[in-house]
Parts: structure tokens; sequence; C-alpha cells
């Protein structure tokens, strides 16, 4: 157990530690949120649809989390090429333990992320309809970051360079984003891009964010946390699978 | 301490090591040497549980790497060939990490960090990242991380490429000495022959996967008709220069240096 502790450790004193990282990473959630959310606010509005920003600011809290997670976990490549890895590798500790630290410590940077996010939206206008609300958001906060950290370690254990990093970004992490329903409501879409938005798991993540800070869900909470829960499952088990198989 | 038994590891069709043998006693300083490519890290690799071999018996203190991972972590402690520091880590922090990973309890761990980072003269640089260390002091932190957990066998794959003969010498003094006073087994790597020649009590080389010669410097020369160990290494493993691509892990740290704004080999 110290093992995860110690691993979940280091993550989180890198991520403190980077300053550079946490504002960059900044740079592009705020700018959804203006050039979209103010942008495109009108015409939300004339579409009957109340404001664009209230609607559009979970989505982009979700977007960050999605991409820092994937990121946390994708750090592993990095871990790789400079050789600590090799260092957790030959440890005397259960690869299963390595892989839950990571994963833990990975998930907690994209919370914190996610959590200066929230603040920046506050700034922007964004306002919680039910404070009631504001567990539940957490969880759903807590189950994207998991399970996206995961499925960057994941990913990050079948590739030995970073040559496949360009592939994953391309097509995994901006199709996860982009058809995931963070942008425009899931009611009333043709039916190829609803049928991939049901498919895509950030949409049940972004849905509950919607339903718990505005009240404004497409599916019931119930349904969201159960998929979030299933899969984020799926995903840690088959992140730790893959990780026990690296060689070096 | 060390036994490998007609040890076979192949990658596809290349075969890195070809049914090599060989016994490393208890407190014996064993160097393994042979040109780039040879098979030294591989066979590393699979005594140290990070590669499987493909057929052949291993065994590191009666057990056997490949099953017992864990059991026989314990025992021993690594100096890769490659840096494997976290670089954004304190020297003290990246010393803790190891401690805990190795379950070395708390207040032994402040005295063992402590004894080593002063054996290693980096006590007073403790709590600088590493990222800011010189090559050398990289390599004395490893060492010393390598050695927290009171490990029965050391391994060491060429701890001193790139470091100036005051800290080669330095090196191979603590290890010395590591190995009379706590009867450490040392199993090591290096391209200088001279180093091998005064710190090992037996050699063995290796080339293409197959071990060519084994005995000591004195056994090696005899056996060759040479004068120096340099000279037996040279007859026993021809003049050819090995080729060996970049791999991308080297491509990789090019890159990395680039973008932190430094030219790939400096500093």
């Amino acid at each position: 157990m110290n093992a995860v502790y110690i691993l979940w450790l280091r993550q989180v004193k890198r991520y403190f530690r980077s300053r550079p990282r946490i504002i960059a990473s900044l740079g592009q959630p705020l700018l959804f949120l203006v050039a979209l959310g103010f942008g495109f606010g009108p015409i939300f509005q004339r579409a009957g649809q109340g404001s664009y920003l209230q609607f559009l600011a979970p989505g982009v809290i979700g977007m960050t989390i999605l991409f820092t997670a994937i990121f946390s976990g994708i750090e592993l490549i990095w871990d790789r090429q400079f050789g600590f890895l090799k260092e957790t590798m030959v440890a005397p500790v259960p690869r299963v333990y390595i892989m839950a630290g990571r994963t833990l410590g990975g998930a907690t940077v994209a919370l914190f992320q996610g959590a200066i996010v929230i603040l920046i939206c506050f700034a922007a206008g964004f306002r919680v309809t039910s404070f009631s609300g504001v567990p539940a958001a957490v969880l759903f906060m807590i189950l994207v970051a998991v399970m996206f950290t995961a499925l960057g370690t994941a990913v990050a254990s079948l590739l030995s360079d970073f040559q496949g990093f360009q592939l994953v970004m391309n097509f995994l992490v901006m199709p996860i984003f982009f058809l995931s329903g963070a942008l425009f409501p899931l009611a009333g879409l043709p039916k190829a891009l609803a049928i991939t938005a049901s498919l895509d798991p950030l949409t049940y993540g972004v849905d509950g964010l919607r339903g718990a800070l505005i009240g404004q869900a497409f599916y019931a909470g119930s349904l969201d946390t159960l998929v979030l829960v299933v899969i984020a499952s799926i995903l840690v088990i088959a992140g730790a699978y893959l990780f026990s198989r690296i060689q070096l | 301490m060390i036994r490998v038994t007609n040890l076979v590891k192949n990658y596809g069709d290349f075969a890195a090591v070809k049914n090599i043998s060989f016994d490393v006693a208890q407190g014996e300083i064993f160097a393994f040497l042979g040109p780039n490519g040879a098979g030294k890290t591989t066979t590393i690799k699979i005594l140290t549980t990070l590669l499987k071999p493909t057929s052949g018996e291993v065994e590191i203190d009666g057990l056997n790497p490949a099953v017992q991972h864990n059991e026989a972590r314990k025992r021993f402690g690594i100096v890769f060939q490659d840096p494997s520091l976290d670089e954004e880590l304190t020297a003290y922090e990246n010393m803790d990490f190891h401690g805990v990973l190795y379950k070395v309890p708390g207040k032994i761990r402040a005295e063992r960090i402590e004894k080593l980072l002063r054996l290693f003269e980096l006590w007073d640089r403790r709590d600088s990242f590493v990222k800011q260390f010189s090559g050398g002091m990289k390599r004395r932190l490893e060492i010393a991380r390598g050695l927290l957990h009171t490990p029965k066998i050391v391994f060491l794959d060429e701890p001193t490429l790139g470091l100036d003969p005051q800290t080669r010498n330095q090196l191979w003094t603590h290890v010395r000495k590591l190995n009379e006073e706590e009867q450490v087994t040392v199993f090591l790597t290096t391209h200088y022959m001279e180093e091998a020649e005064k710190v090992a009590q037996r050699i063995a080389i290796i080339d293409h996967g197959v071990i060519v010669a084994q005995g000591t410097a004195a056994d090696l020369k005899a056996q060759t008709g040479a004068e120096s160990l340099e000279d037996a290494f040279l007859k026993l493993t021809g003049s050819t220069i090995r080729q060996e691509e970049a791999s991308s892990l080297d491509q990789m740290r090019n890159m990395s240096r680039m973008f932190r704004g430094r030219r790939p080999g400096g500093r």
C-alpha cells in the first residue's frame, strides 16, 4: 500500500512543480469557453435553448479532465523513454500496485485541473443551479478522471515511443471529446451521431455533470453513473493487465 | 549466487543470447565484457526480471527471476546503463521513493539514505533537483540508490560510462570496499578493460551472444598470449567495429534535449 501511496505522491509532486504545464493546459479550456461559449451564445439563445455558456461549462470541465487524465496515463511513455520506468519495474512490488498508484496520481492531477477550470467557468459567468448537486458532480469528475487515466495507461503500455502519440490524439482523444455531447445537446441529433455519442463514455460523464450542476441531463443520473463505473472498471483492469505485460 | 544455464533469448528471428552458461560465486566481483550488441544488457535484463528468457535456466540466490519476481527483486540492486532517475524529484526524494518501494522501514531508511548520500558525497545536494546534476553526480546517486535496500547482488551495467577518471576511480573504490566489507556480489559490465582487470576477480567475454572465454584476467591473457586484457579482448572478439543502430530511445533523448534548449550531447 505504501508503494501505491509513493507513486501517487510522485505524480502529484511532479504536477505541482511544473507550473508552466498547469498554465499551458488551461489555455485550451479557456479558449473553448470564450470563443464557443460567447460566440455561439446568441444563436443558442435564439434557438430557444437558454444560455450556451451554462450548457458548455460542464463540457469544458469534462474536456479538461479527459485531456489531463489521458496525458497523465501517457506519461508512462515518458518514463519508459527516460528510464525511470525501469526503476519501478525492478522493484519488489506487484505491478498492479504500480499501475494503481500511477492511475490514482494521474486522476488526482486531472481532478485538480478540472477544479481550476470550474473556477474559470465561474469567473466567465457560469452559475450552479443547485448546490446539492455538487457532491454528485465531484463523483462524476472522479469517475471520468480514473477512467481516462486508465485508458491512457493502457494505450501507453502498448506504445514503446512517441511515434504513435499523434495517432492516439487524432483517433482516440479528439473523437472522444468532439463526439461526446460536450459541445452540443444530445436531443434531436441525426441518428448516426446519436448512436456514436451514446457509445462514447465521455458522453455519460458530461451528461452526469450537466445534470448535477445545472439540472439539464439527457440520461438518468443513475444510468450515467452505472455506465461510468462499468467502463472505468473495465479500463482499469485492461490497463493493469497491459501494464503488467510490459517488457523493457 | 548467480547461475545461468543454457540461456537463450531471441527477438523474433534475431538471437541476442545463444545458449550461454556461467556461475558467479557469493562475494565475487564478476565482469561481463563484450563489444556493443554482444548480449550483455539482454542478459542483465533477464537476470533482473525485466525480460523473460526464450529458454534456459536462470537462478538468483536460488530463486528463478522469471517466476519468483518479487522475491528475486529484493535480492539485487541495479545501476542501469541508461539513466533511470526521476529528474523532477530531488536526490533525497529519489532515494526515499526507492526505499519505500523496497519496504525499507522509515527510520532505517532515513539513516541509510544519509549514510549513502554522504558516502557518495551528495548529502549537501540532497534537496537539489536531479535535473541540475552533472552526469557523474547522477551516476553516483544511482549507485547509492541501488545499495539502499542492502542487496546481496549488485548489477552495474557500464556504470562508468562518460565519467571522468576521478569519479571512476572513486566509484570502483566504493564498489571494492562494499564487496569486502559486506560481501556483496558484484556483476558488472564495462568497456574499460583496465577497470575490469583491476576490479574483477573473474571475467567472461561474450560476443554475438556466445561466451567466447571466461576466467581470471591472467587466464584470458595466457589463453590468447596477449600482453594486456585489451589485446586479449581484441583477439577474442576481432577488431571489426559493431554497427548498432540508434534506438528510438536515443532519438527520443536527443529530441527532449532539444526541447529543453540543450544541444544533443551537451551537458
